[in-house]
């Protein structure tokens, strides 16, 4: 065990710092506050793109991927330390957590060479942009309950159904979708996964408001997409298999790739440094000095479990569900954080400051954080799998999973 | 002892719940959310027409000659139905300081037009949220206020504001002022709830009348009632969100069952229900602590208020976690009752202050024991 960096691993936080110098500005705190991991708008996007674009230009943009594939053959823990360096810069907000977080892995897995070749390259520099057509409005947590029906025509496939909570579909332009493909055998069985163009006619796009006032995810409709069985990825029916590799996935980008870039309980710190309390620095005031100290050993815990994460990966293991308890962690952390932030900022809970901006960026993050606790998995999906799968309990008792789809 | 409501409680209590259904519905909510649109004068004439705000009043001030434990029966139907009304401050905070610390010009040139809704008086205590005595820098020489306000809930709306400044000699006290008296100028604030404006009140050299029962322990009893009803308002806002979550569990259907068949979900409704029910129980001794003028006041409503700001916020947080995405979404219900709740938070002062004053008048009362 070392947590300081290796020679070969100091010398490229020392490039990755040297690039990033000449490429970016530090962050100082006044950047206007977040999605967590999502662009929202077409100007964000924007910014995203070039962004992406100069990094996989200098070699930075999907460090771990195979240089095959446009990748740096860099080890996790060289991403680890590239996260660490990058978080410490005001960058623009991410676009393609779910090309080169999600569908990358899963097509590098599941993938023929052909679709290797058209979706990894462009994934990494940002001209594609993925998003995840999963959910349904009947099935999100019980994602096997999916209803989107795809048949098959010819050589082709016809898919008609629809998504929702689709994050970015309004600006991505391709969609990896799960449909069912067979409705006689039991609901994990008969579904099967497609690479989908989103300028098709055949979806539309509607976007959805968020408590916190954006719109970073969507309904989408599907009427009659004809797709080539070229579109398909994986087998036929092997839809869940290839869908539980993107979820692996998901926890995983998503508490790794947050735990290590934030700062945010250093923020609280300095907030607590500017404004009073009691007619004090809040700073000097025993129960924030309580809180803040928490917020950071819970910070600073999920941090070193995601490195605890990427050492067992550099030693060739696949994600597993050590993912789960990151992204367990992190939801709640973000939402109290975003409390504590609300009410430090506006003097007591006077949330309703005239000059409003340490009061407006908490509240976002307040009003956002709920969302971290249930997208990729709730909290309470999150504690069933490491109840199930880390611990070995025995399994939920499921009425559902033996029986044809279309008898449920 | 009699921990419970009364008959006749429990019918005010249906009254009220069926003209409030009338008017302040969830949709209604929501219009005004997106509308950004704050006073729901509708709700307030309905309420004024019904006699509900003179409910406390006796009737020689226009009232109905009702107490403190129909207040909280109020207090309690408005947070269910989030009605956008300054219950709290007109009938939570004013009313109560014009009865007991005003002079009888006062309490008969006010009291029967509060209670006929005409008369509208916001609470203008808080200095840049906080609430505790040292907080107050606004003052007050030869009858003329100078100072800042902030949070004023429906400071734009009011006709009046009741104010604490210190007076000549530094003792906070309470003043009256008219809103279209000449140095008040008003700024917007940008509220979690929209649909409860508040507002920033600079006066500068305003003139303002004094409430001549306004010492500084009358000053800390009006808040401590205060408390009390703002509790009940709270336990009703976080009983409908349960209510509502519930009946959401037992709809929406995930791996083949109810959700709310899963103890997860079961559970955590459970511990919505035990925090909610715990902070009834607080707000009870509080209502009858404030209905009988008893010494435990100050205990009262400082328990009765940090079980429901917890309540409140647990079950308005673990509401939009039970519904899933749709929980997330602007349109659903959850974040209705999430901001409102906050905003009832910040209108009575943090709640570690709530935590000092329980803390000092238990160490008070240990002492005068001893
Ligand atoms: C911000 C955000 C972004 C998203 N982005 C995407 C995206 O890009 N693509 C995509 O496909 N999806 C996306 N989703 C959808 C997300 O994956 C689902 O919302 C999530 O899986 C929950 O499903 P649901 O909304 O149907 O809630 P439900 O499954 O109906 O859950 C409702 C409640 O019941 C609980 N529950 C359900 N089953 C159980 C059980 N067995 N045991 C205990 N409790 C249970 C849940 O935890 C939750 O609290 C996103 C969601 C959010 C909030």
């Amino acid at each position: 065990m070392d947590f300081s960096d290796s020679p070969d691993e100091a010398a490229f936080r020392a490039k990755a710092r040297e690039w990033l110098e000449a490429n970016a500005t530090l962050r100082d705190g006044s950047e206007k506050a977040q999605d967590h991991f999502m662009a929202r708008d077409a100007d964000e996007v924007a910014r995203a793109r070039d962004w992406q674009a100069r990094k996989a230009d200098a070699g930075w943009a999907g460090l771990t991927w195979p240089s095959a594939f446009g990748g740096r053959d860099a080890t996790p823990i060289e991403q680890v330390i590239w996260n660490q360096e990058e978080g410490r810069y005001a960058v623009p907000p991410n676009a393609f957590l779910i090309g080169i977080g999600l569908v990358g892995p899963t097509v590098m897995i599941h993938g023929t060479d052909d679709q290797k070749a058209s979706v990894l390259p462009r994934a990494l520099t940002g001209e594609d942009i993925w998003c995840q057509l999963f959910s349904e409005p009947a099935a999100g947590s019980d994602l096997a309950g999916i209803r989107t029906r795809a048949r098959r025509d010819g050589d082709d496939w016809v898919i008609s159904g629809q998504k929702v909570w689709t994050s970015g579909a309004h600006y991505s332009s391709h969609g990896i979708l799960l449909a069912r493909t067979d409705t006689q055998v039991p609901k994990h069985k008969g579904m099967t996964m497609f690479l989908v163009d989103m300028s098709d006619p055949a979806i539309e796009t509607r976007s959805i408001r968020q408590i916190s006032g954006s719109a970073s995810f969507n309904e989408v409709f599907i009427d009659d997409l004809r797709v080539p069985d070229s579109a398909r990825l994986g087998g036929e029916s092997d839809g869940w298999k290839v869908a539980l590799t993107t979820l692996m996935n998901e926890r995983f980008s998503i508490s790794v790739g947050r735990a290590s870039g934030g700062a945010r309980a250093e923020e609280l710190i300095a907030l607590a440094a500017r404004v009073e309390r009691n007619g004090r620095p809040a700073i000097e005031d025993g129960e924030v000095r309580a809180q803040l100290a928490d917020f950071i050993a819970r910070q600073r815990g999920l941090e070193f479990t995601s490195y605890r994460v990427m050492t067992s990966l550099s030693r060739g293991e696949a994600p597993g569900e050590e993912g789960s308890i990151g992204k367990l962690l992190l939801g709640k952390l973000r939402q109290e954080m975003g409390a504590f932030g609300m009410e430090l900022a506006g003097s007591g809970a006077g949330i309703s400051a005239a000059t409003g901006d340490d009061v407006a960026r908490w509240r976002n993050e307040y009003l956002t954080a709920p969302g971290n606790r249930i997208a990729g998995g709730s909290d309470e999906i999150q504690r069933t799998i490491i109840g199930e799968r880390i611990l070995g309990l025995p399994p939920e008792i499921r009425v559902d999973k033996d029986v044809a789809f279309s008898e449920l | 002892m009699n921990f419970g409501f009364s008959d006749e409680q429990d019918t005010i209590r249906e009254t009220l719940a069926r003209m409030l259904g009338d008017h302040a519905t969830l949709e209604v909510a929501h219009d005004r959310l997106d509308s950004g649109e704050g006073f729901d004068t509708a709700t307030w004439s309905a309420l004024a027409k019904g006699g509900w705000l003179g409910l406390a009043m006796s009737e020689a001030e226009g009232g109905s000659g009702m107490g403190a434990v129909e207040l909280a029966v109020l207090a309690e139907e408005i947070g269910r139905s989030l009605a956008a009304v300054p219950f709290l401050s007109v009938l939570g905070l004013a009313v109560p300081a014009i009865q007991s610390a005003g002079s009888e010009d006062q309490r008969k040139s006010l009291l029967p037009s509060l209670a006929e809704g005409r008369t509208i008086i916001a609470t203008a205590l808080a200095e840049d949220g906080g609430l505790a005595p040292h907080t107050v820098a606004a003052k007050v020489v030869q009858d003329r206020l100078s100072g800042q306000k902030s949070p004023v809930t429906f400071g734009a709306e009011a006709t009046h504001a009741l104010v604490a400044a210190k007076d000549e000699d530094g003792t906070p006290r309470l003043y009256l002022a008219d809103l279209s008296a000449s140095g008040v100028t008003k700024r917007a604030l940008d509220p979690i709830d929209r649909t409860r404006p508040a507002t920033e009140i600079t006066f500068d050299n305003t003139p303002v009348e004094l409430l001549p029962g306004s010492d500084p322990a009358a000053i800390q009893r009006l808040l401590n009632g205060a408390a009390v009803l703002a509790a009940f308002e709270q336990i009703g806002l976080a009983e409908r969100v349960l209510a509502l979550t519930t009946a959401y569990a037992g709809e929406r259907r995930a791996f083949g069952r109810q959700i709310g068949s899963f103890q997860a979900v079961k559970h955590r409704l459970a511990d919505m229900f035990a925090k909610i029910e715990l902070a009834r129980s607080n707000a009870f001794f509080g209502a009858w602590a404030l209905a009988s003028g008893d010494s435990r006041l100050s205990e009262a409503a400082a328990v009765a208020r940090l079980t429901a700001l917890d309540a409140v916020q647990f079950t308005t947080e673990e509401s939009i976690q039970l519904h899933g995405g749709i929980g997330f979404t602007w349109a659903a219900d959850p974040h209705l009752f999430l901001r409102r709740g906050w905003q009832l938070k910040a209108e009575l002062g943090p709640a570690d202050m709530w935590r000092e004053r329980l803390l000092d008048n238990l160490a008070d009362a240990q002492r005068a024991a001893s």
